[in-house]
């Protein structure tokens, strides 16, 4: 879910990004020093070029660096300053760690961390080292790291299959293919071997053992090569980003797309190769699991190796999910269509085939009779490639499996055994059911028939199946036949038969009585998990119905703690954004114990789940949901996990998170009705100012018109009037008139300081905008002459024509107040850095030093109380209005000491076209025309 | 003084407004009618039938506009619109529905009667239809021929250019708006697109004004729209 759905611009995220846009926020580059195993150089290449940027004054700090003891590292680490190590308290021990809170703090261009690869200490807030460089990276520092090729999880297992050490400590392609620079760090295995004799390699911990075996030199030029082929597959995607067209890549993508569909046996193995496909191709990644209706649910070993190479798959970049059904090449099938995909890889294992053929009997026949024998994957891949014929089907090659991994399919295999045991009281109660029957039959033997006494057994057999599942009921058909020989076949109190015919008898209700126990066996667990998925189903929509309702934040907050008490039973906190989109939790949390705020502050920042059973802080008791509505993350949803196991699987995760995508649109609507309200108050209170202001413009003007006319009626009355009476009128007339200009500046003063006043801005010429004002200015400015430069060829500006009139006309009335009417009035203007700027000059006596800086202010006077009219409003609403276009407004220095210039200056943007005319002259001797 | 004694009927519903236009116009020789109210303009403007009307944007018992648009369904009085608002959209809106030309208020005397002037002239001229050519300044215009002499040389106008000019000076005095204008020099699909009027003025003004920044006849109505003043 995206923060901004495209074509819908949320109003906050452009007010964020409003306030961003003064300061790029751009992401620190990744420069990933890479090579073939321990002891190339690469720390050693890292710090030398440290050195190098350091020199050129970049500021460089060396977060984590390893030594190991080696003079020469040693050396050169001298020399750049390091940021000291954080102490974590792990069983009561202080370990050490880089400090990743400090390297944000100090905020160095550079951060130093060595290995990348690295497990953070158990309570560091992210359990690998290259999530804390992702971090930095998204604070906007550059980090410069060291990888070795074998902690590469796509090559981690053909490293294990070349040197037989398996490496726990890997960090996902994703992060060395989005790295900005990779650079290979290349020795010869000769060199390295040589090196290692000198005792100049450092072998970690769990190679230490196996160096004999690892420092081979065939493994060398192995590994050499396997990190050449990796550095050339990243300067590959380099080119091709360089070189593909953005557009022909988004069409790319959405045509190609790989699904991965696995099971526990191989999943890692069958993800690894379809990452790597979908990376060669470029494409999308798919994963998909099904929960299939098999009649034995699947053990928790099991589930829990599909849960991690699920979540490992996510981290990869891929989407995965969970299907279900009881076909499952349709699932399949109609999940290829929906996400257009165009291959589909499967593993070549069936999961638990042979091994299980060992174990069981039962197993082997209901293999053959459950609905999920469809699931050994040679007869899937065959129907999955004949149902859907324009999909390519790839088998990816079963595992190489290496000493431990051999060791532990063993060691999964003695697992299976406590699990036997605990169903042991089924089994038990499977002879029970036998021997009742047996009991019954004995009584009933001299009154029924032999096939009628089958008939009871087969009763028992079905009433197993139906209570206890599949095992017991095939041990009951078992017991069933051999009970029936011994007690009802001729000879009796033997399993001797006399006539062979029973052995069909034995051989039909065995039969029977297996089909029957799995039948019905499937059939009951299908009826749980569709009850069970409705239960959820229903939880969910009553939830939605509740959440509809609510129109109070603590409607919500209730029916979220309510809803998820019911569904997960277990407790909740909600935090949700206050007016000042800080992260609050919405009901008070003190009382709960284990809730850590910086936690859920850090899952609503990174819009990723935080807390118990995920990657970051994972020993925390609760486990904080981002709530992601289609605008922005609403808030977080605490759910107390700890101590849960069973809330730790996929599908409880699936259910939290649908749960939080109903809270999240809950709390978006809830914004938004807020939003509408407060908009709506916005223009009402906008109306009445207008009003207002309409009616106040109204009833000042009416007076001041009749004055204006009446006075100069008056004054051209015939007879004309004595000349001193024509006199007071006309100063009658001009105080009017200037009273007049008075309530137009407090008017637009009032307009331009109510914070939407619109500009109605259009594109407009400066030459017919100065035109205008001097005309409209012409019986003020007398007898003084006005000079226009050449205005002509200046662009079209985009601005509010009447606004910008009233500016040129207050800074002519200004200069007008202030100059004798002997003087000269000067307008020009020009382009000044992307800018017009419109220059108002007079050559009177200018603008006193002490009141230059305070000019623009409202009510500031060139001279005090002096006779010189004005309430000095004109020049503050001349900024106003030229501020609200984006431009400014400047007192300069006049050309030649004398006089005052104000400068106004408005932003140049790209004029519209305008479509040209062919250059026919008007005048033609066409009559028609 | 008027040619002749003209009727022009005042609707205004501030008494000093009315009384001073009234003394203004009187003195030039007008015979004045008065009323308050859209209602009561309506009733004379249908009995007195004046060669103008002065109209109050800001009447109290309806919009000014309403009684533009029904005056115009029956006569072709032309229509001095007084507006006490700033907002350019009024006027627009006034000169748009059929008025013919506005004043600010406040306004003097000497403005008040120049337009009247100008609107009686144009209105007593009625049927006699367009003049061959007019003339302003040292311009000529030919409307039979489309040429256009400046001084007695041939100025070259493109065709847009002059049917801009002619437009305006077909309507001598006239304010016309923005969509006025685009629409009879340009076509209905260019109604909004103001910055070509902007470009395609500035062009005119250089080639027929003496000073482009301070013309005497293509004059700006700024937030409105142009003016002939010939």
């Amino acid at each position: 879910m995206a923060s901004a759905a495209p074509g819908r611009p949320d109003p906050d995220t452009l007010l964020r990004n409003l306030d961003a846009a003064g300061q790029p926020a751009a992401r620190g580059r990744l420069r990933i020093y890479f090579g073939a195993s321990a002891g190339v150089g690469k720390t050693y290449a890292m710090l030398e070029a440290a050195r190098h940027r350091m020199e050129q004054g970049a500021d460089v700090v060396a977060g984590v660096v390893e030594t190991h003891g080696r003079k020469e590292t040693m050396a050169l680490l001298a020399g750049i300053p390091t940021l000291p190590q954080a102490e974590i308290r792990y069983r009561e021990r202080a370990l050490r760690e880089f400090d990743l809170d400090g390297a944000l703090a100090r905020r160095p261009t550079l951060v130093l961390v060595d290995e990348l690869a690295h497990s953070n200490v158990p309570g560091s807030r992210h359990d690998k080292r290259w999530q804390d460089v992702h971090e930095l990276l998204a604070a906007g520092i550059d980090v410069w790291t060291t990888l070795n090729v074998q902690h590469l999880d796509s090559l981690n297992e053909a490293v294990g299959g070349i040197t037989g050490v398996r490496i726990r400590e890997t960090v996902p392609d994703a992060v060395f293919d989005d790295a900005d620079e990779v650079i290979l760090v290349d020795t010869s295995a000769d060199e390295l071997l040589r090196r290692l004799r000198q005792g100049k390699v450092y072998l970690p911990e769990q190679a230490r053992h196996a160096a004999g075996h690892f420092f081979r030199k065939g493994n060398l030029i192995a590994l050499r090569e396997l990190a050449l082929r990796r550095t050339a597959e990243h300067v590959d995607d380099d080119v091709q980003a360089y070189r593909l067209d953005r557009a022909i890549t988004d069409i790319w993508r959405t045509r190609e797309a790989v699904l991965a569909c696995v099971a526990a046996d191989d999943a890692g193995h069958v993800v690894r190769n379809a990452h790597r496909l979908a990376q060669q191709l470029d494409c999308e990644l798919h994963v998909v699991t099904i929960e299939s209706l098999r009649v034995q649910p699947q053990p928790a070993s099991r589930h829990d190796t599909l849960r991690r190479v699920l979540a490992h798959a996510e981290s990869l970049g891929a989407r995965t999910e969970v299907l279900g059904g009881t076909d499952l090449v349709e699932a399949v099938v109609r999940y290829a269509r929906r996400h257009n995909i165009t291959k589909v890889v499967l593993g070549r294992t069936a999961p638990g085939g042979l091994r299980r053929l060992r174990l069981s009997l039962s197993g082997l026949l209901s293999r053959l009779l459950a609905p999920g024998w469809i699931w050994h994957r040679h007869s899937f891949a065959d129907l999955l490639a004949a149902t859907c014929p324009e999909i390519d089907v790839i088998r990816i090659a079963a595992p190489p499996l290496p000493a431990p991994a051999r060791a532990a399919a063993t060691a999964q295999a003695g697992e299976r055994e406590p699990r036997r045991a605990s169903r042991l009281p089924a089994y038990l109660w499977a002879l029970v059911y036998c021997g009742a029957a047996a009991a019954l039959s004995s009584l009933a033997f001299p009154v029924l028939h032999q096939t009628n006494i089958v008939m009871l057994f087969l009763l028992a057999v079905i009433g197993v199946a139906l209570r206890h599942g599949r095992g017991p009921a095939a041990l009951a058909s078992l017991v069933s036949v051999g009970l029936f020989d011994f007690l009802f076949v001729q000879p009796l109190w033997s399993f001797a038969i006399s006539d062979i015919q029973y052995a069909l008898t034995f051989f039909v209700l065995l039969a029977v009585g297996l089909v029957i126990g799995q039948l019905t066996a499937g059939l009951r667990l299908q009826a749980e998990t569709s009850v069970r998925r409705e239960a959820e189903a229903h939880g969910l929509y009553e939830f939605a119905r509740e959440l509809s309702s609510a129109l109070q934040p603590e409607q919500i907050v209730e029916a979220t703690s309510s809803y998820v008490r019911a569904a997960f039973d277990t407790h909740c906190v909600l935090y949700v954004l206050d007016t000042t989109d800080h992260l609050l939790p919405a009901a008070a949390a003190n009382a709960t114990p284990g809730l850590e705020p910086a936690l859920a502050q850090w899952a609503y920042d990174h819009g990723q789940p935080a807390g118990a059973g995920t990657a970051t802080l994972s020993t925390s008791t609760f486990y904080y949901l981002p709530l992601q509505a289609s605008m922005r993350t609403r808030g977080v949803l605490a759910i107390a996990c700890g101590g849960r196991p069973d809330l730790d699987d996929a599908e409880s995760r699936r259910q939290m998170a649908a749960y939080g995508t109903l809270v999240a649109i809950a709390l978006e609507r809830l914004h938004y009705v807020e939003v509408a309200q407060h908009a709506l108050l916005n223009v009402e209170s906008e109306k009445l100012r207008n009003s207002l202001l309409s009616a106040v413009s109204h009833d000042l003007r009416t007076p001041l018109t009749s004055l204006v006319g009446t006075s100069e009626t008056l004054q051209r009355q015939h007879p004309e009037l004595p000349r001193a009476v024509r006199d007071a009128l006309h100063g009658l007339t001009v105080q009017a008139r200037r009273m007049h200009a008075m309530v137009d500046n407090i008017l637009d003063m009032a307009r331009l300081q109510s914070s939407d006043a619109p500009l109605h801005r259009e594109w407009q010429s400066i030459e017919e905008l100065v035109g205008s004002a001097l005309a409209y200015m012409r019986d003020a400015l007398g007898p003084r002459r006005v000079a226009v430069g050449r205005l002509s060829d200046l662009p079209l500006v985009e601005c509010d024509g009447v606004l910008i009139e009233r500016v040129l006309c207050n800074l002519l009335e200004n200069a007008i107040k202030y100059t004798p009417e002997s003087s000269t009035l000067r307008i020009d203007a020009e382009i000044r850095g992307g800018r017009l700027a419109t220059l108002v000059t007079d050559d009177g006596p200018g603008v006193p030093p002490d009141i230059a800086d305070r000019i623009f202010d409202k009510f500031a006077r060139g001279e005090r109380e002096s006779s010189t009219p004005g309430v000095g409003l004109g020049l503050a609403v001349c900024q106003a209005i030229v501020r609200a276009h984006g431009g400014d407004i400047l007192l300069e220095a006049a050309p030649g000491g004398r006089g005052a210039r104000f400068a106004f200056t408005l932003p140049l943007g790209t004029p519209p076209d305008i479509h040209p005319e062919p250059d026919t002259p008007c005048s033609t001797t066409d009559p028609t025309s | 003084m008027f040619d002749y004694r003209p009727n022009i009927l005042i609707i205004e519903d501030d008494a000093a407004i009315r009384r001073f236009v009234r003394t203004a116009l009187e003195g030039e020789g007008a015979a004045i009618f008065e009323a308050e109210t859209v209602q009561r303009g309506l009733i004379e403007a249908g009995t007195r039938h004046p060669d103008l009307v002065i109209l109050d944007l800001g009447l109290p018992d309806a919009d000014g506009m309403t009684l533009i648009r029904e005056l115009r369904g029956w006569t072709e009085v032309p229509v001095l619109v007084l507006s006490a608002r700033d907002a350019e959209s009024d006027k627009i809106g006034a000169l748009d529905a059929g008025a013919d030309d506005y004043l600010s208020k406040p306004f003097g005397v000497g403005e008040l009667l120049a337009r009247v002037r100008v609107l009686l002239r144009r209105h007593g001229r009625g049927g006699a239809g367009q003049p061959a050519e007019i003339h302003f300044g040292e311009i000529t215009l030919d409307f039979a021929r489309r040429t256009v002499t400046r001084g007695g040389e041939a100025v070259h106008l493109t065709n847009r250019e002059y049917r801009l000019l002619a437009t305006l000076a077909a309507h001598r005095g006239k304010v016309l708006t923005h969509r006025e204008l685009l629409r009879e020099v340009w076509g209905p699909a260019y109604v909004g697109n103001n910055h070509y009027l902007r470009i395609y003025m500035g062009h005119l003004r250089q080639k027929l004004e003496a000073d482009p920044a301070q013309p005497a006849y293509l004059l700006t109505e700024v937030g409105v729209g142009y003016r002939f003043a010939g």
